[in-house]
């Protein structure tokens, strides 16, 4: 699998996703500038994590019009996979590649430290590695991170839900959401399944060393789906 | 005065019309050429400028006899703030000079450059510094934090070293206290806002709360950065005729006379300041960070430094200083926010995230280009002399004309007096008998673990992403130091900072031992050998012969400690005038210490693991109660003398820890120091959120310096050297062997499990209890 | 020609910073305090003399405000 990791101004975990796809997982992992209008043959696009942009007006907003964001979507709209985190989740949800948008946390702080997920869907080409129902822990670091979405667009986007904050459990509830997403949504697809966003970071844990190799299911699974493709 | 002023214009290098490689106006009539600094600004302005920036009477003749003739303003400016306090550590030079500073692994060492580098071995290097932003703090909390963490890491990427971790050792008043408050959110809120968007993790660092502290909160942030030990770039300026470029964000009237602001006491009409301080754009710095480490591997670049405190001034004649030549640049070049600044606002401002770099004569296209990349501009502004001065123009006229030499070197050198506070004979004496011993020595522990400086942090570092850059492999507040991993190497990083105010308010030079002490414990709790230390030394008005003995005796601790341990200092911070109208806050060292992590077994961490290991005390606990914690918080007491600092027991103990977990041997580790030994139990059972574990132990068997030490002192005392550890039983033997061999006091105490932390005969809590009252002391 | 935008986040949704204001105002003693929303406020200075508020709705939706959370008002006024 190659894939390309986008570096817009002002992303900081870049170089972590990169760390990850090739020396974690061994995979051919190049870094794409903003404004590069190719994605140079890659196989899969990482939108990484950070502040595009400083955040700078609304996270994502601007970080969403760069030249390289054409050549995204196209790549999207074509079946390619999409996988944004944390900001690049928030760049996904400008972009209008994935519906919502997002808020500041309900409890008004930055807050990184490890949650609980469960799994919501294993048939996408991002959670094929995962149990259904599986409870899985990866670190969340941010202070936007509030899913929101019209309720008529909450009805219709249920079978895209990736991931929700829940207890140690599964279950979910206002005690389990770090930051007042409606309905614990932690990460969701587009309704063909290619695109995934999520708030939690995978490539944080990928790694023993790290405290939990969950994340890498992700990645995982993205290489198993081409594998088949 | 045409006498005057004929050696300044033979001096001047005539063929500055090459520099921006732009032909520039032709007016070289023999009146312009003259082009001699002329000071049109009258007498009594001079003065209070002057006077603005602390300036005495006799310093300002001496500037007078330096230049020969009268400064102009921009000039007294220049010379008032690299004269200050802040920038030429005219206090506390004499001082500094008797710490340590070499050693077999000191690559740059202290004040050479922006930070010191020390070597990890396998070519792996790091830079590692601390700052204070105590004052900006205090003025406008937010943006005061945020800058101090901007500033710091521009100091150690401009060394080329990626930065990779942040510490932050921070004092407040007491949080219940509402402006304490606000200052406490205000700071984590800051240094949050710009260390989490930069993407370096906040790994580790101290909080410590006390009523000294509420007007005048300490900021201490230190930043480490991972380089080559190749490729260190230097801050000096070298090869006359080289070009200067400015780099980074525009120049706005941000901080005026910030640096000069940090030499003064916060009074009362400290609000009033508020437009001193700066703002951060952390965004510009993390583009900053990128485009320079790039601009580095090029080569290309000569010489480099960071526009901290008084901005270009600073940068601009400590580089043309290091590197025995001179510098001229145009400050009309100097891209600029406002419209109006004249060249003192332009070479006062200390708008933040700009650089100043040297770099080599044909490449400044593409360096330009390179910074553009990151949208940043990059202007030639200048270029190296050889004439040793510092020389300003703004276009035609010069400004500014100075013998740089004069401006480093050139300031004035202060013996203070020094004089030993009485008020120290007065709280050095305890009176324990009247120390009444409470018979709930239970309800004394779930006190102290809930007191604010106790008291579990993760409300703080959880707003801190100390994930980003995925090296953190000890989450904060799980060990004694943090640890990074090296990515691709068998070794780990180990930080720390640590400094007791109390202590040295008590004895100042036994408290800067303690401090040094405490930061080696707590390295090698997590198996790191100490390498080396960053100090920042905060202390109130150094004109007051009480506070200068204060720091004179603390800086003779750090540095005997420093000797005995082998860890030189490579550099640091004086933050004098931390006073508030009621005097002066406690005299408080902050050490920044680094150590290195070798061998197979990786890091140690603070919290018992499995049911059935053995319980061990290191180190010998004597009846003192001085400076504790258990005093202040419980009996309200600030007295006594600190505990003895037995340096060369220290340095055993430190060679021990290292050995065993080196050997493996080790389950957990953690020091005792606030709340003492039952303290660091009770934390070792709790710390680790997910799995909390029991204790059994039995007070009999603690090791003791006297035949008798009353119960509260045993328990809550804060005697240094002693360390708690847990191993599997099977490593006991030889563990214990070791400590008789090398002749450290050790001792069995009992075994992890239960669902109790009982010290026998006076304790027994329910580890959930503790784990409670721990959890919600700061929230 | 200057436009001044008003940003603010659509009704009904939860406003954690205007939340805690209110929140604040009340504990101040402040009667009378039914709600606070919290918004951002755009100064855009326009070169044409003549400023087209069409150009001005268009930098909102396209850039300034994101229509699935917020709303905006744009005043013209002569500089």
């Amino acid at each position: 699998m190659k894939v390309g990791v986008v570096i817009f101004p002002g992303s900081n975990c870049d170089a972590d996703c990169l760390y990850v796809l090739k020396d974690v997982l061994g995979q051919d992992a190049v870094s794409l500038w903003h404004q590069d209008t190719a994605l140079r043959g890659c196989d899969a696009i990482v939108l990484p994590g950070g502040f595009s942009y400083g955040d700078y007006l609304r996270t994502g907003a601007v970080a969403r019009l760069s030249p390289i964001m054409g050549a995204v979507r196209r790549f999207a709209s074509g079946g390619g996979l999409v996988l944004g985190i944390c900001n690049g989740f928030q760049i996904l949800l400008e972009s209008g590649l994935l519906p919502g948008a997002i808020l500041r946390n309900t409890g008004l702080r930055f807050i990184c430290r490890f949650v609980t997920l469960r799994v919501e869907r294993t048939d996408t080409p991002f959670t094929n590695r995962f149990k259904p129902g599986q409870v899985i822990r990866m670190p969340i670091a941010h202070n936007e991170g509030r899913y929101t979405a019209e309720a008529k667009t909450i009805r219709q986007i249920q079978p895209q839900v990736a991931f929700r904050y829940c207890g140690p459990d599964g279950q979910v509830g206002d005690a389990f959401n770090p930051n007042g997403s409606v309905e614990a949504i932690a990460g969701l697809t587009n309704a063909a399944g290619n695109v995934l966003g999520l708030m939690p970071h995978p490539e944080r844990s990928s790694e023993a060393a790290l405290g939990s190799e969950d994340g890498r299911l992700i990645f995982e699974s993205m290489i198993e789906s081409l594998a088949h493709a | 005065m045409p006498d005057l002023l004929a050696p300044t214009q033979r001096k001047f290098g005539v063929r500055s019309s090459e520099f921006g490689g732009r032909k520039r106006s032709k007016r070289s009539t023999p009146h312009s050429a003259l082009r001699i600094p002329h000071s049109t600004e009258s007498p009594e302005l001079l003065r209070r400028v002057a006077k603005s920036h602390n300036l005495t009477d006799e310093t300002y003749a001496r500037i007078v006899k330096v230049l020969g003739r009268q400064p102009t303003i921009t000039e007294v400016g220049i010379f008032g703030v690299e004269w200050s306090e802040h920038c030429s550590y005219c206090s506390s030079k004499v001082y500094l000079k008797t710490f340590p500073t070499k050693g077999r692994q000191v690559l740059v060492p202290a004040g050479k450059e922006n930070a010191g580098v020390v070597d990890l071995g396998e070519g792996q290097a790091v830079a590692f510094k601390i700052e204070s932003h105590n004052h900006p703090s205090a003025v406008e909390p937010v943006q005061g934090a945020a800058t101090g963490v901007g500033g710091i890491i521009r100091d150690i990427f401009t060394m080329g070293a990626r930065p990779i971790a942040l510490l932050d050792a921070l004092r407040f008043g007491p949080p219940q206290d509402r402006r304490s408050r606000f200052l406490l959110e205000g700071v984590v809120k800051g240094i949050a806002d710009y260390g989490n968007a930069v993407g370096v993790p906040t790994v580790g660092g101290d909080i410590a709360f006390d009523q000294t502290y509420r007007d005048n909160p300490l900021v201490n942030v230190m930043c480490i950065g991972l380089l080559a030990s190749r490729t260190i770039a230097r801050a000096a300026a070298r090869g006359v005729g080289n070009p200067v470029l400015y780099v980074g964000s525009s120049t706005g009237r941000d901080g005026l006379g910030g640096a000069s602001f940090a030499s003064r006491e916060l009074s009362e009409g400290s609000d009033a300041d508020r437009p001193a301080v700066q703002i951060g754009d952390p965004f510009a710095e993390k583009c900053l960070i990128e485009a320079t480490l790039e601009a580095l591997a090029t080569g290309e670049v000569i010489g480099i430094q960071d526009m901290g405190a008084a901005g270009l001034t600073c940068s601009t004649s400590e580089m043309a200083a290091r590197g025995g030549l001179g510098i001229e640049i145009d400050v009309l070049r100097v891209p600029r926010r406002e419209a109006g600044m004249t060249p003192y606002d332009i070479m006062l401002s200390e708008s933040q995230e700009r650089m100043l770099l040297i770099v080599k004569r044909d490449a400044v296209t593409r360096i330009t280009r390179l910074f553009a990349r990151w949208r940043l501009q990059a202007v030639q502004i200048g270029r190296v002399t050889g004439d040793g001065r510092l020389r300003v123009r703004e276009g035609e006229q010069v400004v500014a004309d100075i013998p740089v030499g004069a401006l480093t070197d050139g300031a004035p050198m202060y013996q203070r007096p020094v004089r030993r506070p009485s008020y120290l004979a007065k709280v050095q004496h305890l009176p324990l008998a009247r120390v009444p011993q409470p018979k709930d020595l239970g309800g004394v522990l779930r006190r102290l673990i809930a007191s604010p400086t106790i008291a579990n942090k993760s409300p703080v570092f959880e707003q801190y992403d100390h994930m980003v850059q995925t090296s953190t492999v000890v989450l904060p507040g799980r060990a004694d130091a943090a640890v990074l991993r090296l990515k691709g190497a068998a070794r780990w990083l180990a930080a720390t900072t640590d400094g007791s105010g109390r202590f040295c308010y008590l004895d100042p030079y036994v408290g800067g031992q303690l401090a040094v002490a405490e930061a080696a414990r707590n390295l090698v709790c997590v198996g790191a050998r100490p390498l080396a230390i960053t100090d920042c030394l905060n202390f109130g008005n150094p004109e007051d012969p009480h506070i200068m003995w204060q720091f004179k005796e603390c800086v003779r601790g750090i540095g005997e400690a420093c000797r005995a341990f082998e860890t030189p200092v490579t550099g640091g911070n004086v933050s004098f005038y931390n006073e508030h109208p009621g005097g002066a806050i406690n005299p408080t060292p902050v050490i920044g210490m680094i150590g290195v992590i070798e061998g197979e077994s990786g890091p140690v961490t603070a919290s018992f693991k499995d049911e059935g290991d053995a319980i061990v005390v290191l180190g010998q606990t004597r009846e003192e109660l001085g400076g504790s914690e258990y005093l202040a918080v419980i009996h309200g007491r600030k007295q006594g003398v600190p505990p003895r600092a037995d340096l060369r027991a220290e340095r055993v103990l430190q060679q021990l820890m290292v050995q065993a977990a080196r050997a493996g041997w080790l389950k957990s580790a953690h020091d005792c120091s606030e709340g003492g030994l039952a303290v660091a139990l009770a934390e070792s059972c709790i710390m680790d959120p997910d799995r909390a574990r029991g204790a059994a132990v039995i007070g009999s068997r603690i090791p003791l310096a006297a035949a008798r030490v009353r119960p509260d002192a045993l328990l809550f005392g804060e005697s240094a050297g002693r360390i708690v550890l847990s191993c599997a039983r099977f490593y006991l033997e030889p563990l214990l062997e070791l400590a008789n061999r090398v002749g450290v006091p050790a001792a069995e105490l009992g075994r992890v499990g239960g669902p109790r932390l009982t010290i026998t005969p006076w304790i027994e809590e329910p580890v959930e209890t503790l784990s409670e009252a721990w959890r919600s002391g700061l929230s | 020609m200057k436009a001044k935008v008003f940003i603010t986040l659509k009704p009904g949704l939860l406003d954690a910073q205007g939340k805690t204001i209110k929140g604040a105002l009340d504990a101040l003693g402040f009667r009378g305090v039914r709600d606070v929303r919290i918004g951002k406020y755009i100064e855009i200075d326009l070169t044409g003399g003549r400023a087209s508020r069409q150009a001005v709705e268009r930098m909102c939706r396209k850039l300034l405000a994101n229509p699935v959370i917020e709303q905006y008002r744009i005043e013209l006024v002569r500089s």
